[in-house]
């Protein structure tokens, strides 16, 4: 982890309530796919966790939905800005494990941190897989980026105004050897529930400090008690435990 | 003994500065960020007779100025924190370090406190009757003088080493509840924990915490805990650590003046993990902007 002033470079919409955001700073300790920054956000007492859809050597891309104060202040900030932000935290995705034909599923939101994997997962030369889900064709975002990458890409729309029409798991029916997940809980039981091979789950939590300290965000597991943003937010599929 | 110094309990300080239980976790993990033998010392994450996961989630909420918390406890246990955090703690941490530990019935207190209380690295015993997040204990000891004077003999009589007692704000007279300790044999007092407080999400209307109400925190509560150290250092000979939403060198120096004879930080470590190091290194100029030479000088300076 690390404490920085980043400068945002680029923000702007990708749907009515997406954005994305990149901010110029020292990223080095950004150093797996899957984890997370915090942004110290004027006037709010929390910082905001957001997950990492891409960095370069000195920058770093976020792409966010605007759901409250944090975020509709973020999206009004000028190129220029200069912003706190703790860099390098949770785990990530564990990309060791993959093998040859990795799986990838995003729902919403939790697509952005797909991105940065896939990149990886292409650049160790596997055959990627990815299902993009949404509600529909109006709040679809990122598909162009995957297909550039080289990962065959499949969208899924609830309402069936674009591609595949259903969930997520209406699409997971060819072979593969791993998955990767993220996106809100009930996808993530339905995904967990489909899937056929081991993989790797993020979670989502509300949180206190995002790097350890205040137990905010701690879940039960099979392998004991975890905190998201600490030793999560990615947990493999054989430790999680679901309650409810 | 340097212009920062302060002597809590029989203990010197380097500086009054003391990160707050629940914020801090066992150090070590700050210790990856800086030194933490800046700091005066630090009071470690609440400790039980038992391991406790806590709450359910949501544990957190944001306020204006300040966050709402209902975690509960969660913490591996004291055998674990004997046998695998204090150790790890050891490596990292070269000072005297304050225990704190809460329970659920007398006897729980003075077993995890004469347990703690043989460990080397322990200055002090913390002893928290005031956690309003966990029924049935916690705070139940500390909203009642004589309950809370029952808690202080029962870990006097089992521990050799300076005893302070956190107390609730939660509370009609904290004065008394205070006196109560002292008299039962408390070598300090330390407060505020957290206020009882709530937020309701009007996307959904119900509460946002799992546990409906948690423990405010932060900023926004500063000028409460000044008043109530203010309050308490009068009534009182036994020494006070104050703390409720200090942030920085300011505060700190605010809070001494009230009465308080070191500082605890907590709400603020967990938006800035830097925040007690960078207070420290900002204290001496603060204390040169206010033609205060000797910080040991000022506490209690407002009576």
């Amino acid at each position: 982890m690390k404490q920085g002033i980043y400068r945002i470079t680029e923000n702007y919409p990708l749907t009515d309530s997406v954005y994305r955001m990149r901010l110029e700073g020292d990223v080095a300790e950004i150093t797996a796919p899957g984890q997370f920054i915090n942004i110290k956000i004027e006037g709010m007492f929390l910082r905001r966790p957001i997950s990492v859809f891409d960095r370069d050597e000195k920058s770093v891309t976020i792409i966010y939905k605007v759901v409250g104060k944090g975020t509709e202040a973020m999206k009004d900030m000028p190129v220029g800005t200069e912003l706190d932000v703790l860099v390098g935290l949770g785990n990530g995705y564990d990309t060791t494990v993959s093998g040859d034909s990795p799986l990838l599923i995003g729902g919403g939101v939790g697509v952005p941190p797909l991105y940065m994997l896939a990149k990886q997962l292409i650049a160790e030369g596997k055959k990627v897989s990815v299902i993009l889900g949404f509600n529909t064709e109006s709040e679809i975002f990122c598909e162009k980026d995957f297909r550039e990458l080289g990962a065959h890409v499949t969208v899924t729309t609830v309402d069936g105004s674009y591609g595949v029409k259903g969930f997520v798991t209406n699409a997971m029916n060819t072979p593969y050897t791993h998955f990767y997940t993220c996106g809100p809980e009930p996808m993530l039981k339905a995904v967990y529930k489909a899937s056929t091979t081991s993989g790797q789950m993020s979670f989502e939590e509300r949180m206190g400090c995002g790097f350890g300290a205040c137990m905010g965000c701690s879940c039960k597991t099979l392998t004991g008690y975890k905190r998201i943003c600490k030793e999560g937010p990615v947990m493999r599929k054989e430790e999680i435990l679901w309650e409810d | 003994m340097g212009r920062l110094s302060v002597d809590l309990c029989g203990i010197t300080l380097d500086n009054p500065v003391i990160p707050a239980s629940g914020t801090f976790g066992f150090g070590y993990e700050f210790a990856e960020l800086y030194d933490i033998n800046v700091l005066g010392t630090f009071s470690f994450k609440g400790t039980t007779k038992d391991p406790r996961f806590g709450n359910p989630t949501p544990r957190i909420a944001e306020c204006s100025m300040g966050m709402i918390n209902a975690v509960g406890l969660q913490n591996p246990g004291v055998d674990k924190v004997i046998s695998e955090e204090l150790p790890k703690l050891k490596k990292c941490f070269n000072k005297k370090v304050m225990a704190n530990v809460s329970g659920f019935s007398v006897e729980d207190y003075a077993y995890t406190c004469e347990r703690l209380d043989k460990e080397e690295q322990v200055g002090w015993l913390e002893v928290n009757v005031s956690c309003p997040n966990v029924h049935g204990g916690g705070m139940s000891f500390g909203t009642d003088p004589a309950a809370a004077a029952e808690v202080t003999r029962a870990v006097k009589a089992v521990t050799t080493k300076p005893v302070i007692i956190k107390l609730s704000p939660n509370v009609t007279d904290i004065v008394s509840i205070a006196k109560a300790c002292e008299d039962a044999g408390a070598d300090g007092i330390s407060l505020i924990n957290t206020l009882l407080g709530m937020r309701i999400d009007l996307r959904t209307k119900k509460p946002v915490i799992a546990n409906k109400m948690g423990g405010f925190s932060g900023p926004a509560i500063f000028p409460v805990a000044v008043r109530m150290v203010y309050q308490v250092a009068n009534a009182v000979r036994i020494p006070v650590v104050g703390m409720g939403g200090v942030s920085t060198a300011c505060d700190v120096i605010e809070m001494m003046l009230a009465g308080a004879t070191a500082v605890q930080v907590g709400a603020a470590n967990l938006t800035d993990p830097f925040a007690c190091r960078d207070i420290i290194n900002e204290l001496p100029g603060a204390m040169d902007k206010y033609g205060i030479k000797d910080l040991k000088s000022i506490i209690g300076g407002a009576r």
